[in-house]
């Protein structure tokens, strides 16, 4: 029963939200975690790679990885984090109702929600695109190959849009099947319900690794149909906050692009060149213009590595799901990941 | 003298000492609280709502809503506007609503009947099949069809065959009729028909009430509306253009189909349904006192005559109002489709609020489809109560 009521929970849940806060005022959200010495973190009710809880309740994943950073620069410890699974549906409510403090699982930024959620956007994580997974006895080598057919995709999502619109411009008239919850629709998709399977490719990737019976039935077409830039989103009024969590994100990525690592952070403290010793603290003091300390980037760092170790670590070639690094190397590597200069 | 006494005030008595005039008060009190309540979470959420920059309001309704359906009626797609893509799910709520309120009434009298078979087999059956039906949460039973359906059909490339009829994990796909303009003679044939059966059966209550002869409630009524529909048919140029479903490479192509969604709700809530019915309809039985049904036997009326004649019209008094309810139960239990994809209301209604952010807007508007469709039936089953109850002169 509780799932099925889900749809309106989250609704029933910003209503309440909207309905409990009679002072419109937006409180500082960094006041409030130092005071309870927790960030509160949505992530995703599970998707190997990104967010996934183990049998003991840690989590782990790279949406998870950005969280972490957040609480050890805030709080000077990784662990401080509350992690609240949210599945599509509910997580835009949890952040505008102030249940969480920062969404961190698998979001794409578009203009709608961010002009109209009353949400902001902080820095890109991940820049993926829809992709479309199929059985590979169905010999299906191209998504246009789809004419007709029915894909199931899970609602809550921008994925049943970007199907429509690649349907339409393609006039391939394809049935999308809608289910609510991740389960359903993947769970739809493996019975044989639907010819395909569509969602981020990082999905994708996620799904056939966790959920395939045998993973090598089925491929993950090599042709994106839309521009899915992943990031954590915080709720708006705060820019304070808001600037701290786009900062540490740009941090991990400079770190990367200037060779600060999780084993080398406190010998590049003594290093001589000026971008590494502004980002760890040693010249100026960052941390002060973001309400921090001194060492919040180092800290950072140390708890999580540079971005390029969280993208190893997580979802990269060695790790299950061996996504290539692709767009999301560095700038100077062939990648989009640049990062404004931390200075 | 006592008379004099006892006689009421003759006109209103405006002071705090009339009970009547203290009542209006309180209620007007209570009135003036309750809209002031609504109208300060009214006010307050939407005031909250712009300050944190969401936007409100029911304007995104004439926008085109950007995303297909799978189960479309009347041509939608999906450069349409949101209030037609609502449309499209309140029509799909009431399609498994009204198919599942009749199948389930008809599924649910055969068992409530059969509790008083004379066959031990049939009166365990029913008893079994109640038990089993109604102390099974819905949804699980949903779950169950769907999982029924997708696990253990063969795969759309390989699909069972009968003729022109395909059943596999795709749906059950038939050939259908292609619409033509020829079609409308077909329904006013139809409906000429259903006229006739109306006037036929007036005939035959005057018949009988004259002769004691009982004509057939049944056969000749469905052959008079299929003639009407033959009819219509030749007059309308006999359209005989047929949509006819062939096997494609990945599923079964063309004809009609019912899909694999909307076959597990509609035999999910029939059948749970049913055994709630059947309880109502064996309690509107056992209500009729045995005298009656001793009555009917030394009247020497056969045993269904005794069922259709004597007892189930004066049960229909007791069955009418808690089968109300049943019939509010499986309409609301409908959204519980969105749990197995079927796309109905509650399913558009996701998308559009995740799609716009309208939260508060496409709740409102779920509840008041509900509503309304939930007011529409106990409506008609009161008037129809009224209709069946006893008739006091
Ligand atoms: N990036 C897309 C899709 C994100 C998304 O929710 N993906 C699904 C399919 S992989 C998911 O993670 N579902 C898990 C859940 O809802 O619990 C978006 O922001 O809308």
């Amino acid at each position: 029963m509780l799932s099925s009521r889900t749809p309106k929970l989250a609704g029933l849940m910003a209503i309440a939200g909207l309905l409990a806060i009679s002072t419109a005022h937006a409180g500082p959200v960094l006041d409030k975690i130092k005071k309870n010495g927790q960030v509160v973190c949505g992530v995703n009710t599970g998707l190997a790679g990104f967010s996934q809880a183990d049998s003991a309740g840690n989590w782990s994943g790279l949406d998870v990885d950005v969280c972490k950073a957040l609480a050890a620069a805030v709080l000077g410890d990784a662990n401080k984090v509350k992690w609240v699974p949210l599945n599509a549906q509910q997580r835009f409510a949890a952040l505008q109702s102030g249940e969480i403090d920062v969404l961190s699982r698998n979001t794409t930024f578009t203009l709608t929600r961010d002009a109209s959620l009353g949400l902001h956007m902080t820095a890109v994580t991940y820049y993926d695109g829809q992709g479309f997974m199929v059985p590979v006895k169905s010999k299906i080598k191209d998504a246009k190959q789809l004419k007709g057919q029915t894909v199931c995709v899970q609602s809550g999502t921008t994925t049943e849009k970007n199907l429509t619109d690649f349907s339409k411009a393609n006039n391939l008239g394809i049935k999308p099947v809608v289910f609510e919850k991740v389960e359903a629709a993947t769970g739809a998709y493996f019975a044989g319900r639907c010819v395909a399977y569509t969602t981020d490719a990082s999905g994708l990737a996620s799904v056939r690794n966790k959920e395939a019976k045998n993973p090598d039935e089925h491929v993950i077409l090599p042709q994106l149909i839309s521009k899915e830039p992943l990031g954590p989103m915080v709720r708006r009024g705060d820019d304070e906050w808001f600037a701290i969590v786009k900062w540490v994100i740009y941090g991990l990525v400079e770190a990367e692009e200037y060779g600060i690592t999780q084993e080398n952070v406190d010998q590049m403290k003594s290093s001589q060149d000026p971008v590494v010793q502004r980002i760890l603290g040693v010249s100026e003091d960052t941390g002060k213009l973001l309400g921090l300390d001194r060492d919040w980037m180092g800290r950072a760092i140390k708890a999580v590595g540079n971005y390029g170790e969280i993208f190893e670590r997580n979802v990269g070639p060695k790790s299950p799901l061996k996504l290539p690094r692709g767009a999301n190397n560095l700038w100077n590597k062939g990648g989009l990941m640049y990062a404004p200069p931390v200075r | 003298m006592a008379e004099s006494v006892r006689q009421p005030p003759k006109k209103r008595d405006w002071s705090w000492r009339s009970q009547a005039f203290r009542g209006l008060v309180y209620q007007a009190l209570a009135l003036a609280a309750v809209i002031a309540i609504g109208w300060w979470l009214a006010s307050n959420t939407a005031a909250n709502m712009q300050a944190r920059g969401i936007k409100s309001g029911f304007d995104f309704l004439l926008q085109p809503a950007g995303f297909d359906i799978g189960e479309p009626l009347f041509g939608y797609d999906s450069s349409h506007p949101y209030w037609q893509a609502f449309a499209v799910g309140v029509g799909n709520t009431l399609r498994v609503a009204i198919l599942g309120i009749v199948l389930a009434t008809l599924v649910g009298t055969l068992l409530g009947v059969g509790r008083f078979s004379r066959n031990a087999l049939v009166r365990g059956f029913c008893y079994g099949y109640v038990e089993l039906f109604r102390n099974v949460p819905v949804l699980v039973q949903l779950l169950m069809w769907y999982l029924l359906v997708t696990e253990l059909l063969p795969d759309s490339t390989e699909p069972w065959q009968i003729g022109n009829v395909f059943l596999s994990k795709g749906g059950l796909t038939y050939p259908g009729p292609v619409w033509s303009a020829g079609f409308g003679w077909v329904v006013a044939g139809l409906a000429l028909g259903a006229l006739g059966v109306w006037f036929y059966r007036r005939w035959a209550r005057a018949q009988f009430d004259a002769t004691g002869r009982e004509r057939s409630l049944f056969w000749v009524p469905l052959g008079i509306v299929i003639a009407g529909g033959v009819l219509g048919w030749f007059a309308g140029g006999m359209p005989n253009e047929w949509k006819i479903p062939v096997k494609g490479e990945f599923a079964v192509e063309g004809g009609s189909a019912l899909t694999p969604e909307f076959l597990a709700v509609l035999l999910g809530l029939v059948l749970y349904t049913a055994a709630f019915i059947a309880e109502v309809v064996r309690a509107g039985i056992q209500s009729v006192p045995r005298g009656q049904s001793e009555a009917a036997q030394a009247l020497g009326l056969s045993r269904s005559q005794e069922m259709r004649q004597v007892l189930l019209p004066q049960a229909l008094r007791v069955i009418i109002p808690p089968m109300t309810n049943q019939y509010l139960n499986l309409t609301k239990n409908s959204s519980l489709a969105v749990a197995i994809g079927y796309p109905d209301v509650v399913s558009i209604s996701n998308t559009a609020l995740n799609q716009t952010g309208r939260a508060v807007e496409c709740i409102a508007i779920i509840m008041a489809v509900y509503l309304t469709t939930s007011l529409a039936t106990s409506l008609f089953m009161n008037w129809y109560n009224a209709r069946a109850a006893i008739k006091e002169r």
